[in-house]
């Protein structure tokens, strides 16, 4: 399991030093993710290890957003002051982002499910 | 125990990290309990009930959030490693992602549009003032990436965190619900449009619903993101005099 932490944290600090490196956009860890995704692809895949313990922080993927949510608790003012706009925007322009991804994949993949 | 002595002890305890960390998995793990309880509901949301006990408790006892935070960075932290991590289904799933490759490029290009310069137009429409729309229109994407465009777009980075992991939550309960009212049932297309539009915590959902589902998910998420990144910053305030 600390081997396997460690790999993920040596990919995420990859990704961090290339984000610096570059100036890219985007954060380390998802660059990190790209990285391990072209050595597994490498390897022709994970380790037992590996696959343990990303199944684990997977599956408790909830629990890394708990510290950032409550930060809510800061903003209570603004929320409360614009809590119509902010409500609605949310959650129209939420439910719009699924339904133009969604009908979009599965209109242009449809075919090819049913051929499956 | 006298009252005092309980004081004495609450207000050593308050003051370390230890106590926050506890009380996160604690509370966390008290509602995947009741997330396992009510059979999997998507309403019962883990997210969701973890934070709206950790505020109440952290208002009740006067607790400052960066109090908080000094024990929960620590919880916090792992997102990273666990971003990381998803590397590990995508390469499992990587064959069938290759292979849709053209038709989910389209789908992140109107899916990632619609989602991000909808809430802006919304958001300006019914009067938001401007820092909170420009907090606004990230929303759909992972939080670290969201607060980095929202600063270059003249937003509020800890607001815009808030409205990430708020979407992040509606779009993990409602997401499945309003799919199944439009037919769309299969993995792939469920999977890519909670990652898109929910990013980790919609990610999260769908791999509770299966691992394939998780893989879209997360490849969703992760691109979308990228392509946030790379196109939000010039086109709002490009298109923003027409969306208002």
């Amino acid at each position: 399991m600390i081997a396997a932490l460690a790999t993920l944290l040596a990919f995420q600090l990859a990704g961090e030093a290339l984000r610096a490196a570059l100036h890219l956009p985007v954060p380390g860890p998802v660059i990190g993710m790209a990285l391990l995704l072209v050595w597994l692809v490498i390897r022709r895949g994970p380790g037992e290890p590996l696959r343990h313990t990303s199944g684990t922080l997977l599956q408790n993927l909830s629990l890394m957003f708990v510290p950032a949510g409550t930060g809510v608790m800061l903003h209570m003012g603004r929320l409360a002051d614009e809590a119509w706009p902010i409500a609605i925007a949310l959650v129209a322009s939420t439910v719009l982002g699924i339904v133009a991804a969604g009908l979009t994949l599965h209109r242009l993949t449809r075919h090819q499910e049913d051929a499956q | 125990m006298t009252p005092d002595s309980m004081t004495e002890i609450w207000v050593y305890l308050s003051a370390q990290p230890l106590l926050w960390l506890t009380l996160t998995l604690a509370i966390y793990l008290l509602a995947v309990f009741l997330h396992r309880k009510s059979g999997g509901l998507p309403a019962v949301n883990p997210v969701l009930i973890s934070v709206s006990i950790l505020v109440a408790l952290l208002l009740a006892t006067g607790t400052p959030y960066q109090r908080y935070f000094d024990g929960a960075q620590f919880v916090h932290f792992l997102l990273g490693p666990t971003t990381v991590a998803l590397a590990v289904p995508l390469h499992a799933q990587l064959k069938r992602l290759l292979a849709m490759s053209g038709p989910l490029l389209i789908a992140l290009v109107v899916g990632s549009l619609v989602a991000g310069l909808s809430a802006y137009a919304i958001g300006a429409w019914l009067g938001a003032s401007a820092p909170t729309l420009a907090s606004l229109a990230p929303k759909s994407v992972t939080t670290p990436i969201a607060m980095g465009i929202a600063e270059r777009l003249g937003g509020l980075a800890s607001l815009t965190a808030v409205f990430v992991i708020l979407t992040g939550i509606f779009g993990a309960i409602f997401a499945t619900g309003i799919l199944r009212c439009l037919g769309v049932k299969d993995e792939a297309s469920v999977g890519f449009a909670m990652g898109l539009a929910s990013h980790g915590i919609g990610t999260a959902r769908a791999f509770q619903l299966s691992e394939q589902t998780g893989a879209f998910a997360a490849l969703a998420m992760g691109i979308n993101g990228l392509f946030t990144a790379l196109t939000l910053p010039w086109l709002l305030p490009m298109l923003a005099p027409l969306l208002r």
